[in-house]
């Protein structure tokens, strides 16, 4: 999302929200019936209005041109709703974009589904449809199909959206673990944790004064620009829940090769850290959203990190290892003090829903 | 980071290192006393850059670890009860007890939340009078003046429905204990940093000259370690045993004279379960009869419970250095972080979370 659109969001409506009578979601703003139907088109239609939306179908109908296609689904129930940086359906939008724009492809359809707590204010609604609004256009995909339900207050929580995308994969790209090879690069696009540690520090159980703010981001113009010089590109992955290290532990497990990574080379924002240090959290288990893990060829590595560190969600990317033969299906990291150890996969959750 | 990046410095690391190798001249057993220890340890592969000769054990300063079934099944029940919003830290709530841990109490229906201090359990008593609020206070001694405070805080301000279950430890007598049993191996201690910044190193003066050890009180980082370990190494070789302080940045001889007040007025103390341990005389903290009306224990009648640890865990053994982690037949197999079935397994400061999440069955990189 530009910068002037997240003013806009920030500063206040972008627009006057089209339903004044009610302040509050009701449970039959989800029954089908009148104030369904009113919702559906004040709310939303006018907000992601695109020709396969309006034709008002059970579901979309649309050619594809392509040989293959990545389908992904995601569910979000951050909380709080708005937190700094962003908000939940601006994390829909893009959570979904980058599932598919890790898979290779480039991002096309988007299905829109809410679960809405009764009494949610009007008002919250019409903030996160705008955000959806404007992140879809940023992205470059249209919402084409959607499905709203309302539930009994104390059964859900503000609202849970679901995003189902699919795109279509770029020519000759064939993006899967079990290509990487000993060797291999492993470049990481930015400074890590600042997702996870923004949700946390917004919880009204802690009294931080930060400016953390989530990195929440598209990353499929990212990754059009890495696959223009670098189609045989062998891994992405966005390194969401579980951060850094589960990404990097799945890769290595489906591989059965090692991944070896040097700690001083993780570019984490001083003000994380320091949270970290104090609530002893790990920031390579934090989320991000919007970060990505690209396993490249030795001999292209150069080339994808340069036009990655040109690209506005790429500024900070850095080689931060390889993969080899030894320790296969681990992570081993060179510590900032030359010795080495083990990077696990996470245990248990370190923080509650976070996106 | 300021204060932090100086005390992970490479160059400072392989120096110490390189002093600790020269001064070295055969074996010694050295025990560190904190998890917050432990973890630093196995989080930079500490072991890696010392001398084989060195061993280094870990001591049973993980409060959740050593926290009693006993303790934990008490929390479990109290929970359960009408009206009582349970709080604990985060670690605390997955430790088993003998059936179950207080997450899956929570998720059959029970109020147990995560609180990060416990004057934000004492907030909760506050803002929900018609709800009894009990904080499950773990800790050594450095916790325990947040959680005195939060107790003392109660009272001033006539908030009755909040009780703390307490289960505080203590560290020197668990050194006593650990120095007295027959088959104890460890030579030199390095002794808690934070546990000393409340408590000072006094009362370590006769245990150094009891047991002929040498105790350096020690901080967390890569290079307080390192110094640490230097330092006790130093006394052994030189056939020395007093009490030193590496981390002369915080701590002071007589530590926080007005801390200790307040743990004087609000606890006493009193003989404490220790899991896979014992009953080590005089090392917890109780409520002063005082504040009896703050004192789950005394408000929930939960007593009676005599509990059974898994025959097969060896986490006692573990906890007072005799055997270490890699020994425990379940190790890894049928006890995980995500299935734990003694304590050190639980808590990211326990020895055995430390070896199964740094360390596992150790690497063989040759960059």
């Amino acid at each position: 999302m530009n910068k002037k659109s997240l003013d806009a969001i920030a500063g206040g409506l972008a627009c006057p929200i089209p339903i004044s009578e009610y302040e509050k979601i009701l449970l039959a703003h989800g029954g089908g019936g009148t104030l369904s139907h009113q919702l559906i088109q004040k709310m939303f239609f006018s907000q992601l209005d695109n020709p396969l939306l309006n034709a008002g179908h059970d579901g979309a109908i649309f050619k594809i041109t392509g040989s293959k296609m990545a389908f992904s689904t995601d569910s979000y129930v951050v909380r709080p709703i708005f937190f700094p940086g962003g908000d939940i359906g601006e994390l829909a939008v893009n959570g979904t974009v980058n599932d598919l724009a890790m898979c290779g492809a480039k991002p096309l359809y988007l299905s829109l589904g809410f679960i809405i707590e009764e009494g949610l204010p009007m008002e919250d609604l019409w903030k996160i449809v705008q955000s959806i609004s404007q992140t879809a256009k940023d992205c470059g995909v249209e919402v084409v199909t959607g499905d709203t339900k309302v539930v009994d207050r104390g059964k859900g929580d503000k609202i849970f959206i679901n995003t189902s995308g699919v795109g279509v994969v770029y020519d000759g790209v064939d993006v899967s673990p079990q290509r990487i090879m000993v060797g291999d690069k492993i470049i990481l696009s930015g400074k890590i944790a600042e997702h996870g540690i923004a949700i946390l520090s917004a919880r009204e159980e802690f009294d931080f004064e930060t400016d953390v703010k989530s990195d929440t981001a598209p990353l499929n113009g990212l990754v059009e620009s890495i696959i223009e010089v670098c189609p045989e590109i062998h891994v992405m992955r966005d390194p969401t829940r579980g951060g850094v290290s589960s990404a990097l532990n799945e890769i290595a497990e489906s591989a059965n090769l090692g991944i070896y990574i040097e700690e001083d080379t993780i570019s984490i924002a001083d003000p994380i850290r320091a949270i970290c240090e104090i609530l002893g959290l790990d920031p390579l288990y934090i989320a991000n959203e919007g970060k990505l893990l690209a396993i490249i060829p030795q001999n292209k590595a150069t080339a994808v990190l340069n036009v990655m560190q040109s690209h506005r969600y790429g500024r900070n990317s850095r080689i931060i290892g390889e993969v080899t033969q030894d320790n296969p299906g681990k992570v081993i990291m060179k510590t900032s003090i030359g010795s080495h150890r083990i990077v696990d996969m996470l245990s248990g959750e370190q923080l509650p829903r976070i996106c | 980071m300021k204060y932090l990046n100086e005390y992970r410095d490479a160059g400072l690391v392989k120096n110490l290192a390189r002093k600790i190798r020269e001064i070295t001249t055969r074996k010694w057993v050295i025990m560190e006393i904190c998890g917050g220890q432990t973890h630093t340890i196995m989080k930079y592969g500490l072991e890696e850059i010392l001398p084989a000769e060195l061993i280094i054990v870990h001591g049973p300063g993980c409060p959740v670890c050593v926290t009693s079934l006993e303790m934990i099944d008490k929390a479990i029940q109290i929970s359960r009860r009408e009206n009582v919003i349970l709080t604990s830290f985060g670690d605390m709530l997955r430790v088993p007890g003998s059936k179950e841990d207080l997450l899956s109490v929570k998720a059959a229906g029970a109020d147990v939340r995560m609180v990060y201090s416990p004057m934000d359990a004492l907030s909760l008593a506050e803002k929900n009078p018609d709800k009894k609020v009990v904080f499950f206070a773990i800790g050594f001694e450095t916790t325990a003046p947040a959680n005195a405070m939060s107790v003392k805080e109660a009272k001033r301000r006539g908030i009755s429905n909040f009780s703390i279950l307490s289960s505080h430890v203590l560290v020197p007598p668990a050194i006593e204990a650990i120095l007295s049993s027959k088959n104890t191996r460890v030579q030199g201690f390095l002794a808690a940093g934070h546990v000393c910044t409340v408590m000072g190193y006094e009362e370590y003066l006769p245990l150094a000259e009891k047991f002929r050890v040498p105790i350096v009180v020690t901080g967390f980082e890569p290079v307080d370690i390192l110094e640490g370990i230097y330092l006790a190494v130093k006394q052994l070789e030189e056939d020395r045993f007093e009490v030193e302080n590496q981390y002369s940045r915080v701590v002071r001889k007589e530590g926080n004279i007005p801390a200790q007040k307040l743990l004087k007025d609000v606890f006493v103390t009193i003989d404490r379960k220790w899991r896979g341990i014992g009953t080590i005389p005089q090392s917890g903290y109780g409520l002063n009869p005082v504040y009896a009306d703050y004192d789950a224990e005394k408000l929930f009648d939960v007593s009676g419970l005599n509990l059974m640890e898994s025959p097969d865990c060896i986490a006692g053994e573990v906890l007072q250095g005799l055997k270490k982690p890699y020994d425990c037949q379940l190790f890894g197999k049928n006890c995980s972080p995500e299935h734990p079935v003694g304590a050190p397994m639980v808590s990211s400061e326990g020895a055995c979370a430390a070896y199964y999440r740094y360390g596992k069955k150790i690497l063989q990189h040759n960059s």
